[in-house]
């Protein structure tokens, strides 16, 4: 993907043609020599350098690792971008020809912190974007306000990317700094329990609810005491019975399972891995309990997800951000949500999955940007750019500095909508997600109302 | 009281599956003092072939099964025969670094192959279905399996080791290989023949891991790490031990989440630290060296 690796390539693939032909070592060292030269001076004479300079934005994402599934629509969606931008990018009346250089943080914090470095420092790009999880977002934005590069994040639950990289988490607002140079879009914990609890309102229960929280950030987030599900499970009027933290890529959940019989629990919620949420719930069955709702984020964002549980997936309920029922359009192309997701499905062949929308948006949100930032490469104009921005994405819309934020993260967060639905059979073991509740974001159509698990 | 039975069956029954995440590994640690870093992966590896089967024909998990295990014993004998004999008999550092770095390469290949969804075998009604022993006791038809299947691999892995002339070359291998060379066993086919074994021991654990648990290519370090300590518990080359080690971890992990589940996954390292404390060579050692 990157210019640099390939030009390295490139000299590597001349030497060794030349060794497979027999050809001596002064004439290799020579041919090496020229090769290097040519290859050193070919950009004082190719014709791109006479157009203007090139306008660089720089990528992170997880495409490999455990977190790999988020970035699995990055191919696509930035092959669309290049085709929606591939005439470059007019500024005042300048075109620029614009350059995505993508890299992979392998799902590890301190290789995304790196490759984030190599991109303002090596690639000197003018705007970072990353995307997929506190993992992967907070390392390249601390780098990106280390280097007072400008930085636009999404796809994290706000709290831990605007929490998570303060000095001292647990401080509180007075302590807790406003950055600079980073900007985030996403919901926040808020609106996953208020989505989630919408949702349990429609069905009569006896508000017994058992929780899944793992020791992990989000599962620490979800159950804390403070700020996650028991405070406001407690002024609704539910009974919450957490079990305690657990560690991910659990064999067993005996002993939860035993805690919510005992507990009479008919809801259950969490923020699970995959693997864990599928050993849950078939163990849940072996030993006989079903409860009417399973709220869960995390476990259920993807249908292959699904998809492993067979049959038994059915009505399982979680966060929704993203559908391609969302009636939004991409600023950038202007295709509609749905049109959006059927052009993934055809070009790969898979399902849509939620993060398609976000990531593309990121890009939207970047175009806009570069587009009313009035000179290039001034961090601190594209900053204030970034500020300004009141842009109709594929997601929503999406302005910073809105009320619907605590004080302290106005300026660095955007919020988009957040509802929830219900992953339902359709044809064979197919699921889809059926939009259940709109209360916390009236504009996007519900598609059915909430059903128990049968 | 009856609670309590409860949680000691399902630990029993986990022991099961512990145990055959590490016969495999007990078969190779024993024989040639390997310490396989990618069994984990292996696992996967053959999880994803199983699965591929499945879908490649359109049949049942076992049927799967019977046509993968083949495969991945040659895969099994190959790799022992390109591979991992070139770097036996120089210390213990290059088997061990050789097989890391075959972790790696075989994450990244599956991730390449099969993308990074996360799979699982597909077994129908039976994965949920359970015994009702008593009115409020129930335990799970697949854990059951699985302990009895855990079971019938040792039980089969101890038969070709005491009772087969291949199974007395792999012991006198595992005693001193240069003795047993100079009796005429060529130590290298015997190596890789107990590779080949150890992947079929390997495809049958990826069975049971594919019906209970989803699999994804980056899961299998963490699969590496109880199979260790079960073959360390039980001790150097005794495979009932193997079971017994399994067994250990998996109790002490339930009767730990019965506490408190903030203790499951300690409450086995634990008993780990604990055996190696009192019994550094394990429960019940086959061969002192």
């Amino acid at each position: 993907m990157t210019t640099n690796d390939k030009r390295e390539l490139s000299t590597f693939d001349i030497d060794s043609g030349l060794f497979r032909r027999g050809i001596s070592r002064r004439c290799v060292l020579k041919g090496a020599a020229t090769a290097g030269l040519s290859a050193a001076a070919s950009p004082v004479f190719a014709p791109y350098v006479q157009a203007a300079r090139v306008i660089k934005l720089g990528y992170v994402s997880p495409q490999t690792g455990p977190l790999a599934p988020f970035a699995e629509s990055d191919n696509f969606i930035i092959g669309n971008f290049k085709e929606a931008i591939k005439s470059g990018l007019k500024i005042g009346n300048q075109t620029y020809p614009v350059e995505v250089v993508t890299k992979d943080s392998q799902s590890n914090p301190n290789r995304a912190a790196q490759v984030a470095k190599d991109l303002i420092v090596t690639d000197k790009i003018d705007l970072m974007l990353v995307a997929s999880t506190p993992e992967t977002t907070n390392p390249v934005s601390t780098q990106c306000e280390i280097e007072e590069v400008p930085c636009i994040s999404t796809v994290a639950p706000w709290q831990p990317w605007f929490i998570g990289r303060q000095a001292n988490p647990r401080g509180g607002p007075p302590a807790w700094k406003d950055f600079n140079y980073t900007y985030h879009f996403f919901w926040g914990l808020e609106d996953v329990i208020s989505v989630f609890t919408n949702m349990w309102s429609q069905l009569a229960t006896n508000k017994s609810v058992g929780g899944l929280f793992p020791n992990d950030g989000d599962g620490n987030a979800w159950g804390d005491k403070q700020f996650g599900f028991p405070p406001v499970l407690d002024k609704l009027g539910y009974k919450l019975t957490d079990p305690g933290r657990y560690q991910n890529l659990t064999d067993i959940f005996f002993a939860q399972i035993n805690a919510f019989k005992e507990a009479k629990c008919e809801v259950i919620t969490g923020v699970m891995i995959p693997p864990d949420f599928t050993t849950f719930w078939k163990q849940a069955m072996q030993q006989g309990f079903r409860p009417k709702i399973a709220s869960l984020g995390k476990a259920i964002l993807f249908p292959v997800a699904l998809e492993t549980l067979g049959k038994n997936g059915n009505n399982l309920s979680s966060e929704v951000w993203w559908s391609p029922n969302h009636p939004f359009k991409s600023s950038l192309t202007g295709m509609s949500a749905r049109a959006l997701a059927d052009a993934y499905t055809q070009a790969t062949k898979k399902q849509w999955t939620q993060p398609i929308g976000f990531v593309h948006a990121l890009f939207e949100v970047a175009i806009d940007v570069l587009k009313r930032a009035p000179t290039l490469g001034d961090a601190k104009a594209t900053v204030e750019a970034i500020k300004a921005t009141n842009l109709n994405t594929v997601v929503g819309p999406i302005k910073w500095g809105q009320e619907n934020l605590p004080p302290f993260a106005r300026k660095n967060v955007a919020k988009t909508p957040l509802v929830g639905g219900q992953w339902r059979i359709k044809d064979g073991n197919k699921y889809d997600i059926v939009i259940t509740d709109n209360k916390t974001a009236p504009a996007i159509p519900v598609g059915g109302g909430m059903q128990a698990i049968g | 009281m009856l609670s309590w039975v409860d949680t000691i069956l399902q630990g029993a029954l986990l022991g099961g599956l512990y145990a055959l995440f590490a016969a495999g590994l007990s078969l190779i640690f024993g024989i040639m003092r390997l310490v396989n870093l990618a069994h984990g992966d292996l696992i996967v590896l053959a999880a994803f072939a199983i699965l591929s089967a499945m879908t490649a024909l359109g049949v049942g998990p076992v049927l799967a099964f019977l046509i993968a295990a083949p495969i991945l014993f040659c895969i099994g004998y190959a790799l022992q025969h390109f591979v991992l004999n070139r770097t036996l008999g120089r210390g213990v550092l290059p088997p061990l670094l050789v097989t890391f770095g075959l972790s790696i390469i075989l994450q990244n290949a599956l991730l390449e192959g099969f993308s990074a969804d996360s799979r699982r075998l597909s077994a129908g009604t039976i994965e949920t279905a359970s015994l009702a022993l008593l009115n409020d006791l129930a335990i799970g038809l697949m854990p059951l399996l699985t302990f009895a299947s855990a079971v019938a691999v040792i039980l089969a892995l101890n038969l070709l080791f005491y009772r087969t002339a291949v199974g007395r070359a792999f012991r006198a291998t595992s005693d001193d290989s240069e003795i047993a060379q100079l009796m005429g066993i060529d130590n290298r086919r015997i190596y890789s023949l107990a590779m080949g074994v150890a992947m079929v021991v390997v495809a049958i654990a990826a069975l049971y891991l594919g019906i209970r648990a989803n699999f994804d290519p980056t899961i299998g370090p963490a699969r590496l790490l109880y199979a260790f300590e079960a073959v360390i518990i039980g001790g150097l080359g005794s495979f009932w031990g193997t079971l017994v080690g399994g067994i250990i971890i998996g109790l002490a992990q339930t009767i730990g989440a019965k506490i408190n589940p903030e203790w499951q996954i300690l409450a086995g390292h634990i008993a780990f630290f604990i055996v190696l404390v009192i019994h550094p060579r394990g429960l019940f050692p086959r061969a002192i060296d």
